[in-house]
């Protein structure tokens, strides 16, 4: 009983104290190893931190709802390039000129429901063809980048709204929008995967789909509300921070889907579907940030973060597997 | 055949997993040029036997003896180096590669700078092909082949190296009669070489027409070796389920109520055929016959989850089409699946959670799932089924096999279904709780439920049982009241020696 416990507390709490371990090492590092003359462990710093982890973190979110009812989506990051321009270009549609700002919250609103319609072909296509989700959204990845290549060529598409800036930039206790909008994503998803029906449904689908067949849920409507959330939370993540940029290149967003995947992993969530929390994605959000950011603070290469961390990723599936392996009876090849 | 030296001698083997003796002291001899079955039902340690002889499983405790040299089988690759080779049920075959590469694989001729020496591979296959008699080469790709010349790229692989003992795992699952004519004949072949086999099968014409002698398992027991010449079906069965049977019955009957299901010529295909049976409020219906013998297809038909092709059902007196499982549960219709973690179970949640999966979406306060009316459901049916769980945040995961058993139950009772269909109840479950489960599945026809019970152990058929259902090969061929039946007739009906009437 006492070694559950144990367990349960390394496996749910080892991301915030690989994020304590963290902030320890670069500010100790910083201080007596690179001599920064500035702190790591700052407000404002970590305030900074949180902002730059929304783009990804929001993507993050509807990515974990997805790996939990057991699918991926790896066309997120075109979505998000995509609802990009949607939400830039619309505002520069004639009829949306002569409404002046009113025109904001309308451009957003279009650019939302993309995201969400996009969300659905996918979850359509793989709840009605039964194609693998992997192969679907990597077809859905190529197919939404076309189209965003198609609007403008290689040229970005800009809109530079003041408005827009200031909403972005708008802040409470020195917390901008952008983490603003993360955190009450985590919390209302939170909310809807342990609180509601379909959370609970979508854990049981990704955790034993025969056993929820057979106790009556239908798989594919709940699938297809979690290709919908992600598709809408990548747009939601593209409106807060094109408000701010005003201007999308077409290369935006690739590989978001690849980092987004990877906090989600370190958060804990399972590849196969059925274990995860949207707690656990934040904090392999916030790891992934800190790294970043710790490794340029004590002066690193910043190209090295990335095989910093692979490594880690690769580390922590490495003790997750001795620490959950199956019967001892498991095979080893 | 005596004074020869054993091809193959097993010695007390003992096979534990967590709360399981899966093997007890198995010991048996295969003579060179010996056909010898190896029969038991599912669960009595076959599989698990082989899998110790296949080097997949570490034995506990016994010996094993190739030739009479003792040899421990360290994996797979030690157990074919020693002339023990597998043809599975299930075929493990590289669908795009040639069969030339499939039988050699891993162990390709080479030329230097390892290339592929494709001249002798191809030879050599064709030299095995040829003794099979198959109408392929060996350059045919596998998956163009017919399953039943798929087996026959897999018994090919047991005849490249020399084997002193070749198990068959069930390999008539897939074949036609012609082709088991042909793998009778390799057999025969295999034999007159010297080769010890072991022959795996539930099929007990093929076993009375091939083999020399039979061992039973049960239990994870050795039951003992019986002379295939010298012995009937019906003694070989008797063996395989056991005699020590309690005929008490758990509990008092009450008088049983209207008709609550009704089935009437209900047929899947070949599955089972022509079903004609009916269960009435408060009284539990069982259904006995050997693996196979279509039982689980019908719990699966009127759960929903096949299609029937022929036949009618009534619920109540009312003629009903079940589509779905969705469709059973809302019209009262639930099934406890034969295999709890993979059909029942979500193993990764809570009790509460499990038993309250089928049912969330109506126990809802505004947005959210009300937890206080979940709990009280799952308090009300750990106190009714005496559930012994911690506390219900406990995963399912790590409760006993008896208790996840009643979640199940419990889930299922939760939906208040009016006909409750429970396949294998006490699979895998040790020996008290099973009588606990029985006086459950008692006491729930006591309340009023209409209770089918399916099982291949015949002591649970008759403690549980108003009325006894015999299937035999998809086809009901008896049907007894709990006063009539005695064991030889039902062990009789369900060998299929009983052609009498269905009632």
């Amino acid at each position: 009983m006492k070694t559950d416990i144990l367990k349960k507390l390394v496996q749910n709490g080892a991301i915030w104290g690989f994020i304590l371990l963290q902030l320890v090492f670069f500010e100790l590092a910083g201080r007596y190893w690179a001599g920064s003359s500035t702190t790591f462990i700052d407000l404002d710093n970590l305030l900074l931190l949180l902002k730059q982890s929304a783009p990804i973190g929001i993507i993050a979110v509807g990515m974990t709802i997805v790996m939990v009812n057991g699918n991926i989506d790896l066309s997120v990051g075109a979505i998000y390039a995509l609802c990009g321009i949607v939400l830039l270009d619309s505002l520069g549609w004639p009829m949306m000129e002569a409404m002046g700002d009113g025109a904001i919250p309308l451009a957003m609103l279009i650019a939302l429901a993309t995201g969400c319609v996009l969300g659905l072909i996918n979850g359509l296509i793989v709840w009605k063809t039964g194609v693998d989700a992997f192969i679907v959204t990597l077809g859905a990845m190529l197919g939404y980048r076309g189209l965003v290549f198609m609007y403008n060529g290689e040229q970005p598409t800009s809109n530079l709204n003041w408005t827009m800036v200031d909403m972005a930039e708008w802040g409470i206790f020195g917390i901008q929008t952008p983490a603003l909008v993360l955190l009450f994503v985590v919390l209302v998803v939170w909310l809807v995967m342990t609180r509601t029906v379909h959370g609970r449904n979508a854990y049981a689908i990704g955790d034993n789909r025969e056993a929820a067949v057979n106790a009556g849920i239908r798989v594919g409507p709940h699938m297809l509300i979690n290709f919908a959330v992600i598709g809408f939370l990548a747009a939601l993540s593209a409106v807060v921070f094109y408000s701010g940029s005003g201007s999308v290149n077409p290369n935006d967003g690739m590989l978001f889907e690849l980092w987004a995947i990877t906090a989600v992993v370190l958060g804990g969530t399972k590849l196969t579907g059925g274990k995860g929390s949207i707690i656990g994605t934040l904090g392999g959000v916030i790891a992934i940030q800190l790294l970043r950011r710790g490794l340029n603070h004590i002066g690193a290469d910043t190209e090295t973060v990335n095989i910093v961390i692979g490594t880690i990723l690769i580390v922590v599936l490495l003790l997750d597997r001795q620490l959950n392996r199956k019967a001892s009876g498991e095979l080893k090849v | 055949m005596t004074g020869q030296t054993p091809a193959l001698r097993l010695d007390g083997i003992v096979k534990d997993f967590p709360g399981v003796r899966a093997l007890d002291g198995v010991s048996f001899t295969v003579m060179p040029g010996e056909v010898h079955a190896l029969m038991g039902e599912n669960g009595a340690g076959k599989s698990t036997l082989m899998k110790v002889l296949g080097g997949i499983y570490q034995p506990d405790a016994g010996r094993i003896y190739i030739a009479e040299r003792e040899t421990r089988m360290k994996g797979p690759l030690e157990a074919k180096a020693n002339g023990v080779m597998f043809i599975h049920q299930e075929l493990s075959l590289a669908q795009e590669l040639s069969v030339a590469e499939n039988i050699y694989l891993g162990e390709l001729p080479r030329k230097s700078f390892g290339r592929v020496d494709w001249p002798t591979l191809y030879a050599r296959t064709d030299a095995i092909l040829e003794k099979l008699r198959v109408g392929f080469t060996a350059r045919t790709r596998v998956g163009e082949l017919s399953i039943a010349n798929q087996q026959m790229v897999e018994i090919a692989r047991a005849l490249t190296v020399d084997a002193k003992a070749v198990i068959f795992d069930e390999p008539t699952a897939s074949l036609t009669d012609a082709e088991k004519v042909v793998l009778f004949d390799v057999i025969a072949d295999l034999k007159a070489q010297g080769v010890g086999i072991i022959y795996i099968s539930h099929r007990m014409e093929e076993i009375f027409r091939i083999t020399d002698r039979i061992s039973v398992l049960r239990d994870g027991e050795y039951r003992g070796t019986l002379d295939t010449a010298q012995t009937d079906e019906t003694e070989v069965t008797q063996m395989m389920i056991g005699r020590k049977l309690d005929l008490s019955r758990s509990a008092a009957t009450v008088e049983p109520g209207p008709v609550a299901l009704r089935v009437e010529g209900l047929s899947c295909g070949t599955l089972f055929r022509d079903a004609t049976f009916e269960v009435r409020e408060g009284e539990v219906l069982g259904f006995y016959g050997l693996v196979g013998a279509g039982r689980t297809e019908i719990a699966e038909t009127l759960f929903g989850l096949r299609k029937p092709t022929a036949g009618r059902i009534f619920l109540k007196g009312e003629e009903v089409t079940i589509s779905s499982p969705i469709d059973a549960i809302r019209k009262g219709i639930s099934l406890v699946p034969e295999s709890r973690k993979e059909q029942g179970l979500v193993l990764g949640m809570n009790c509460r959670d499990n038993i309250t999966l089928p049912q969330v979406a109506d126990l809802t306060a505004g947005p959210f799932v009300a937890d206080g009316a979940e709990i009280s459901i799952y308090d009300q049916y750990r106190d009714r089924l005496s559930i012994k769980s911690p506390s219900w945040r406990t995963l399912v995961g790590n409760l006993s096999g008896g208790n996840q058993q009643k979640i199940v139950i419990g889930k299922w009772l939760s939906m208040r279904p009016e006909v409750l269909i429970v396949d294998e109840p006490t699979r895998g479950i040790d020996v008290g709780s099973k009588s606990e489960i029985h006086n459950l599945l008692r006491d729930l026809a006591r309340q009023g439920y209409a209770v089918i019970v399916i099982s291949s152990e015949m002591p649970e058929v008759l403690q549980c049982s108003d009325r006894i259902v015999a299937m035999y090969n998809g086809t009901i061929m008896r049907e007894f009241t709990a006063e009539e039946v005695t064991e030889d007739s039902l062990i009789q009906a369900i060998s299929g020696l009983n052609s009498g009437a269905a009632a």
